[in-house]
């Protein structure tokens, strides 16, 4: 297969060699940090020659040298899950079940379980250099009838077990704050300059951290540290040191060194995992330069044009769209070579081929917003109706054909999968099916609303905005004003080139059977009863704006794209030789009108435009919170760089009446 | 090398200059009635109702000394930070443990150690703001900002009472800007490629309205502004747009690390050098290619915007002051503190590449100059405190700073005329006057005036007037054998200037 070869190309030459690299770094950088802790951990100012030369044998010592290597050894495993488990496109979680589908995940069992592992090798590392207190499993203690015994070591046990919930919490913060997402930056720096500009945040951020895990960890260990202990006393038959305080008292835990060995163990832990994560963020997300046009026909399958319409690997993708949006800001060259003819032939397939992937990018994005908007607006209302009122009016107005019909083309239906596909597989599909996969729908009324309501709803129809009588999705192709349609949510899902696809659900559901009736209607009983149950509530309610930012997941795509495609449109009034993006131009601009249009209809819901509390320090990048503003500014820059590029020329295009009045709002600055 | 001494003589006071036609600077008597044009605006400094500050000095007599020491100690914590503590500390040694007031005298005099490295970092946010905003005597202006809209007839102009007017020819009530954090205002500038956004350098942040073109909104609520901030990057003293309207950079004297803002998603990348000791002045080449910017010392980068390394360019004597870039982007304009004369320095366009001049080359000389007008002497010249150029590339105006004290050497604006290509040269074309007493603060180019090139000016006395230069671009082809563009309205009073020769020699 043509697209499996390419990823393997890609993420075998490319992907695996950044990697690779950035452990590389990782493990170089190991030595300075563990002599960083060792100095740390044995701080004692009122004997400083004393703690530097303490600190210089244990530099030295065997026992070190073998810490260090499994150090390292861990360093490449958890460099090796982050290649595995990285994606560009976070997971949003829509209401806490689905949050908690995500942590129980296998996947994510695996996750969890080898970090828990690397925590302990660590923690024990740590327990190994700290000093004698922790150094050993057991030691000699005299018990109260006076002859020596094997005892635990509890504070080595503690610090272990420190090392496993460490572990675990990290991995449970990963997914809950998207530590796996890698962001792309919109400034590009080299990869030294961004590491440095990144390193103190890490160390800020691996210190706060590791102090909430010590105070949650403490608690634990308050109330449940006599399982493990006492478990490993029966099964090793130790004896427990009666002469100290258990270290799960109060008296225990409230030992000021032993926090600060715990504190600065979680650091050095923490530290070494998120220098990590940065390098791999750093390396992967650097710039790759794809050749516009191939030299040799072996590379023909690695150039701009031909990588950008690929699926798999998502990477890939971004990288390829990353380095479109560069090069038509900062490349008169390369954008030559996009404006260039083949030869022979005279056809403009690389332009061809990238606008195109644009634009079934931007149309796609419209198609979401569409779809969303759509359940949300039926969601209060009764789902029958729209098999009743379905009127199967196809108008034969081809004369407005509009601009989606044009360009969707036949890979529009499988366009972009966000990896969850939170929206795109649970939402329209099968939010009529199963209640307890409608929490999954990123809508934001509760699923629960009462029954009462969708009752009235056939009554007030016709006064609302929705009443509109289209119903079909023909029709709904037809004007700018995409929502305006189907009030059937299947619909929803196919812009699809042939009418007959589009059309084949309407049959099924246009007759409402006393069968389907009725099993409605226990559906929403059941619904009814469960809405009153607390725990269910609070599982299967929606978290606020978060279907805003599931549906906007992936839309660094979208603005690269629409960058890549404002630019390029805006230099060809100059560069274009052959006039070869005029003949888009119409399609361009119509996609985009389109898709401002729906953006704004977008924000107009409750929460979506509502900002996102600024975490204050955590290194899960929170910017996939915000991309959608970021989306909506893009936007309008991008119709304002043509409108202002092209000026009056615009009124020569040829575009629908709506269109041109909206058009008109740019060229007049009033948008 | 273009100098002052080639310039025709100031007008004679009470003369006010009108407008530029036929390569001539056309004057008219000041005691006639103006017309100033829809847009001229006049802001009495006494109207306006500053933010009353407290004063350092002042501070003593109100603050009851029967406080505790630890209250006292939170009061200066919360007005002048960790050195107002440890002062506070150190001067009520008596009350204080011992411990305490030795150690704190000891971190005390090792904070200003450091901190004579970079003298400006004891200046107070206000005094800072003033000694690097670009507005001539910032602290006692009633405008202390203004900024045309890159694409439309509308401008900002922010006043002394920490509000921003925003005026438009077709609407009569403009919409004030008011903001809580809205204070100080060192900056503001448009958003490219967009009609709403405006951000503004605050004293404490920054912040970004979007103010709707279609709104009939007088006032429009603080929930239309973004605030953008960032710990220790405060006070701001100059923002710049990239011209692609993508990203946002700003500077503040206090941080080393100048901030590239993504505003709609709220994220900012430091790029920090610490050389310098601060950013005070930005500016962003039209081409979106390099970024200018100075430091408080003797020492200003120019970034490449493209994977954002810089070069640095130590000076000899003093800061950089002032920059402007010609409109393609290729040559940067500057001045130094305590240098009279304007240094340029090309780059190659190449994008991503930064080979350019090896040195700057002085192109004009601007050492005091005296003029013998019937009025008696005037001395023109001396450090530049602003240079604008139009963007066509055409006509440079220099803000002059003059002295405040002795009224034979005001503050002037002097207008070159420009060409860039096929060789760079500054001709003389003349100095802009306005009312007797004002001096000019700020100017700024109209972005993109038809029929030549359109200078903005706020003077001292809280009016703003526009001087317009007709004149035919040299890239547009010439209809005529010489001469201006028709004049949109007819100009009665015009005083002849005959007299006075024309400058076409070439003068570099």
């Amino acid at each position: 297969m043509f697209s499996a070869e390419q990823s393997c190309w890609f993420v075998r030459k490319v992907v695996c060699w950044r990697a690779a690299a950035s452990i590389a770094w990782a493990v170089l950088l190991l030595p300075p940090v563990t002599a960083l802790f060792v100095v740390l951990s044995r701080v004692s100012l009122f004997h400083p020659i004393q703690w530097i030369t303490e600190c210089l044998s244990i530099l030295t010592s065997a026992s070190t040298m073998f810490s260090f290597v499994l150090l390292c050894g861990v360093v490449v495993v958890v460099g090796y899950f982050n290649l595995e488990y990285y994606t560009v496109t976070p997971s949003i979680a829509c209401s806490k079940i689905a949050l908690l589908a995500q942590l129980l995940h296998p996947r994510q069992f695996v996750h969890s379980l080898v970090h828990c592992i690397m925590g302990v090798i660590v923690a024990w590392c740590c327990a190994i250099t700290i000093g004698p207190r922790y150094q050993n499993f057991a030691s000699l203690c005299t018990l109260a009838d006076g002859d020596p015994q094997l005892c635990l070591n509890e504070y080595h046990l503690v610090l272990v077990l420190f090392g496993a919930f460490v572990g675990y919490s990290h991995s449970l913060f990963g997914v809950m704050h998207n530590m796996n997402y890698v962001p792309f930056h919109a400034v590009q720096q080299y990869k030294y300059l961004r590491f440095k500009g990144n390193l103190p945040l890490v160390v800020k951020c691996s210190a706060i951290q590791s102090l909430y895990f010590t105070r949650n960890y403490l608690g634990v260990y308050f109330f449940l540290g006599y399982i493990p202990r006492s478990w490993l006393c029966n099964t090793l038959s130790l004896q427990l040191n009666s002469s100290l305080h258990p270290l799960d008292s109060v008296a225990g835990l409230l030992d000021l060194s032993m926090l600060y060995h715990l504190w600065i163990s979680g650091t050095f832990l923490l530290l070494t995992w998120y220098l990590t994560v940065l390098l791999f963020r750093v390396f992967v997300t650097e710039v790759y330069n794809f050749p516009v046009q191939a030299t040799f026909a072996e590379q023909a399958n690695r150039c701009l044009p031909k990588v950008l319409p690929g699926q798999q690997p998502m990477i890939l993708k971004f990288l390829a769209l990353q380095d479109l949006a560069l090069l038509s800001q900062h490349s008169p060259s390369r954008r030559v070579q996009v404006f260039s003819l083949s030869q022979p032939g005279g056809h403009p397939h690389n332009w061809n081929a990238i606008s195109s992937e644009c634009l079934s990018l931007l149309a796609d994005l419209t198609q979401r917003l569409v779809a969303h908007h759509e359940t949300v607006a039926i969601n209060g209302r009764a789902k029958l109706h729209s098999a009743g009122s379905d009127k199967k009016s196809i108008s034969t107005d081809s004369s407005g054909l509009s601009m989606t019909q044009d360009i969707s083309t036949p890979r529009s239906s499988g366009v972009i999968h966000t990896p969850v596909s939170v929206f795109l597989r649970s939402s329209v599909a099968s939010a009529a099916q199963n209640p307890l996969t409608a929490p999954f729908t990123p809508d934001l009324d509760s699923p629960f609303s009462s029954p009462a309501l969708r009752r009235l709803a056939p009554h007030l129809e016709p006064t609302s905005p929705w009443s509109d009588t289209v119903q079909s999705p023909h029709i709904m192709r037809r004007g700018p004003k995409l929502w305006s349609a189907s009030t059937d949510s299947q619909t929803s899902g196919s812009l699809s080139p042939s009418p007959s696809s589009a059309l084949s659900p309407h049959p099924a559901v246009s007759k409402p059977s006393p069968l389907a009736q009725f099993l409605h209607n226990r559906k929403e009983q059941v619904k009814h009863f469960l809405a009153r149950r607390v725990l269910i509530m609070y599982l299967f309610n929606k978290l606020p704006e978060a279907s805003s930012q599931a549906l906007f997941a992936d839309s660094q795509s979208h603005i690269w794209a629409l960058e890549g495609l404002s630019h390029l449109v805006a230099a060809s009034f100059s560069e274009d030789k052959f006039g070869v993006v005029q003949t888009t131009l119409p399609s361009i601009l119509g996609i985009m009108l389109v898709l401002q249009e729906a953006v704004d209809r977008h924000f107009k819901l409750p929460h979506a435009s509502s900002k996102p509390l600024r975490s204050a320090c955590s290194m899960g990048d929170c910017t996939y919170k915000t991309l959608r503003f970021a989306l909506r500014a893009t936007l309008k820059t991008a119709i304002y760089r043509i409108t202002t590029t092209f000026g009056q020329h615009l009124n020569a295009i040829k575009m629908s009446a709506e269109h041109r009045k909206r058009l008109q709002q740019f060229l007049e600055y009033k948008e | 090398m273009c100098s002052l001494a080639f310039f025709p003589p100031p007008l004679p006071r009470g003369q006010i200059t009108l407008c530029e036609t036929n390569n001539e600077l056309v004057s008219t008597e000041s005691s006639q009635k103006q017309d100033y044009g829809p847009l001229s605006l006049y802001f009495p400094r006494e109207s306006l109702k500053p933010h009353s500050r407290t004063e350092n000095s002042s501070k003593a007599a109100f603050l009851q000394h029967s406080e505790t020491l630890w209250i006292r100690s939170a009061t200066s914590w919360r007005e002048a930070g960790l050195t107002g503590l440890l002062e506070e500390i150190v001067n009520s040694s008596t009350e204080a443990p011992k411990w305490l007031s030795v150690s704190s005298g000891c971190v005390l005099a090792l904070l200003q150690r450091v901190s004579s490295l970079f003298p400006h970092l004891k200046l107070s946010s206000e005094n800072m703001i003033a000694e690097f905003s670009q507005v001539l005597n910032w602290s006692d202006c009633a405008v202390r900002a203004f900024a045309w809209h890159p694409h439309t007839e509308k401008f900002a102009v922010a006043l002394l009472d920490d509000s921003i007017k925003i005026y438009n020819p077709k609407s009569a009530t403009p919409p004030t800007l008011k903001h809580r954090l809205q204070r100080s205002v060192a900056c503001v500038q448009w958003k490219p490629l967009c009609a709403s956004a405006l951000a503004v350098a605050c004293q404490t942040c920054l912040l970004v309205w979007h103010v709707d073109p279609c709104s009939l909104s007088i006032r429009p609520s603080s929930g239309c502004a973004q605030v953008l901030s960032h710990p220790g990057h405060s006070p701001v003293t100059s923002i710049a747009w990239s011209p692609s309207g993508s990203l946002l950079v700003s500077a503040s004297p206090v941080d080393t690390s100048m901030m590239v803002w993504d505003v709609a998603a709220e994220s900012c990348v430091p790029l920090q050098r610490v050389g310098g000791g601060g950013v005070t002045f930005l500016s962003w080449s039209p081409d979106g290619s390099h970024v200018l910017a100075a430091t408080p010392a003797p020492l200003f980068r120019v970034w490449e915007t493209r994977m954002w390394t810089c070069e640095r360019w130590p000076c000899l004597k003093g800061r950089c002051e002032s920059g402007c870039w010609s409109p393609d982007g290729s040559r940067l304009l500057f001045t130094i503190q305590g240098e009279a004369v304007i240094y340029s320095l090309t780059f190659s366009d190449t994008p991503g590449t930064m080979k350019g001049s090896k040195a700057a080359a002085i192109v004009a000389d601007l050492s005091e100059t005296t003029f013998t007008t019937p009025a008696g002497d005037i001395i023109v010249g001396g450090e530049v405190q602003l240079l604008a150029w139009d963007p066509r590339g055409e006509r440079l105006a220099v803000l002059l700073k003059g002295d405040s004290e002795a009224a034979a050497r005001p503050a002037m604006v002097a207008v070159f005329k420009t060409r860039n290509d096929p060789i760079f040269e500054l001709l003389p074309c003349g100095f802009i006057q306005g009312e007797p007493g004002a001096e000019p603060r700020l100017m700024q180019f109209h972005p993109n005036f038809p029929h030549g090139a359109m200078l903005t000016v706020c003077w001292s006395n809280g009016r703003i007037t526009h001087v317009p230069f007709y004149f035919l671009s040299a890239g547009v082809p010439h209809l005529g054998l010489n001469g201006s563009p028709a004049m949109p309205q007819p100009e009665e009073r015009l005083v002849d200037y005959g007299n006075n020769t024309l400058y076409t020699e070439l003068c570099s």
